[in-house]
């Protein structure tokens, strides 16, 4: 068997591509390496000096606030030197190749690569190149890949999980929306199938699905009211507008009045489920307003949760 | 070549308060170094008073992170107490490179300025790199560098020291 090129020799973390495939010791170190992290915001000076005078390049070829800001903060907490590289108004667009960007940063001396890009395999293309020509002191996190995977996502859901529900064994998940676009919920399904939860139920239109995605171990519900009965988490998704555009969908409005996230379809799943969303919402299109600022709502400490998680992600592809 | 016989942790830790007895400042806040300086550092506030009372994991301040990693089971650090202007004892169970403690150190001030930091270990072995020293000291031993000391605490709290081989990396 080959290895996971995601690992070392020992078995640790020295990119971070897909959740997919990714062994649940694994996952389970950077759960546990997160959690105190998250007390580092708290302190008088945010910031402990674990990777200081590594370089991290954000590299983002597809345009992300929240993420790329997470990256950033996350990068600064550890006393590493953050470069943001604005990648539309840069070399590519004057025509050189997304590995010839890559070895002029090395030229640089970049430690580790933060990498978002509309076309799938991009990160691990980037991670092969640096592999294959012996930069193997060189790290890569993908932060985001076309359809493919957005592994940190999927991770800072998992602690969001285990923060609130402690343990993955008995719970019911809904991932609801857009599946067939969504690496979020690519990587959270693929998380949450090693992770060992007890069911993962996608809620979606047919349109909104891909095929055969029961191979992933999920079971899927066209109706939304039947698939949340019983929930323990409810997982949003964004429905991007430009989808709107297609075939796929009637309406915004026909879209929420079926798989929009209210109040009354909330009370189907169990008393104490938790609300899950990763941003950015929108209002009266997937959820509706009151559950998105309601009490079950978990959305703000994902994104701090996900400063933590992230922070653990750098510093364990950084150890040696 | 076989090294001195180690104390009792028990009789260590009577002669480690014995010391700070009149001593140590009667507010002064006590934080341990885990995880054997917390269960000194607990121990030490039983038999010294109630005080403030810390623990800190320095984890994330050592200086081998480039060789060695970040250690697994990382805690979290927590000085539930104003530390701008506090008198802190920082309390290990064996000091030996210094290495530790400086890390502790930079750690408290990232959380303010304390007026004053002392340092309190149930066992000197010796073998400085750093110029730090304790203030109080329950217990001297010479220790061969291939060997390492160990303090573990038994389910009724009973603290007890031995000698391990040190194994791969140190």
């Amino acid at each position: 068997m080959t290895r996971n090129p995601q690992l070392d020799r020992n078995g640790g973390l020295r990119h971070l591509i897909t959740l997919e495939g990714l062994p649940a010791e694994v996952i389970t170190r950077v759960l546990d390496t997160a959690e105190p992290f998250v007390s580092v915001a708290e302190r008088e000076v945010k910031k402990v000096p674990l990777l200081r005078g590594k370089a991290v390049f954000n590299l983002f070829f597809e345009n992300s606030t929240r993420t790329r800001t997470t990256f950033e903060i996350a990068a600064k907490r550890l006393s590493a030197d953050v470069i943001n590289l604005n990648i539309g108004a840069s070399s590519t667009a004057k025509g050189e190749t997304l590995l010839d960007t890559v070895d002029n940063l090395c030229a640089m001396n970049a430690d580790i690569f933060v990498v978002r890009h509309s076309q799938s395999g991009a990160p691990h293309l980037i991670a092969s190149h640096l592999d294959a020509t012996g930069r193997s002191h060189v790290h890569v996190v993908n932060a985001g890949d076309g359809r493919h995977a957005h592994p940190t996502q999927g991770l800072l859901d998992l602690y969001t999980i285990r923060h609130y529900k402690r343990d993955f064994g008995g719970l019911v998940v809904a991932v609801v929306g857009d599946i067939l676009h969504s690496r979020v919920a690519r990587s959270l399904i693929h998380g949450l199938t090693t992770m060992r939860a007890a069911e993962v139920r996608v809620i979606a239109p047919r349109t909104l699905l891909p095929t055969r995605v029961e191979a992933l171990g999920v079971r899927v519900a066209s109706d939304m009211r039947e698939g949340l009965r019983g929930c323990d988490i409810v997982v949003m998704l964004r429905l991007q507008s430009e989808r709107m555009k297609g075939a796929l969908l009637p309406s915004a409005g026909e879209f929420f009045k079926q798989y929009g996230l209210t109040q009354d379809k909330l009370a189907l799943a169990k008393p104490d489920a938790i609300v899950m969303h990763p941003g950015p919402m929108n209002r009266g299109v997937e959820i509706d307003s009151a559950v998105a600022d309601g009490a079950r709502s978990v959305i703000l400490p994902q994104v701090t949760f996900g400063i933590a998680v992230r922070m653990a992600v750098l510093s364990l592809i950084a150890s040696p | 070549m076989k090294a001195d016989p180690l104390p009792d942790a028990e009789a260590a830790l009577a002669a480690l308060v014995a010391r700070m007895q009149g001593k140590v400042a009667p507010d002064a806040a006590f934080v341990g170094i885990y995880s054997g300086g917390a269960w000194v550092a607990e121990r030490l506030v039983e038999r010294l008073g109630a005080r403030p009372l810390g623990f800190i994991d320095v984890a994330y301040y050592r200086d081998d992170y480039a060789r060695s990693g970040l250690k697994p089971n990382t805690r979290r650090t927590s000085l539930p107490f104003e530390v701008d202007g506090a008198t802190i004892v920082l309390v290990d169970d064996v000091l030996y490179t210094g290495r530790s403690v400086r890390a502790a150190v930079n750690e408290l001030f990232d959380f303010g300025r304390p007026e004053r930091v002392e340092l309190a270990v149930l066992v000197d072995r010796g073998g400085r790199e750093l110029p730090i020293e304790a203030t109080y000291t329950g217990a001297r031993v010479a220790v061969t560098r291939d060997n390492t000391v160990v303090l573990s605490r038994d389910p009724g709290g009973t603290l007890s020291l031995r000698v391990e081989p040190v194994t791969g990396v140190a």
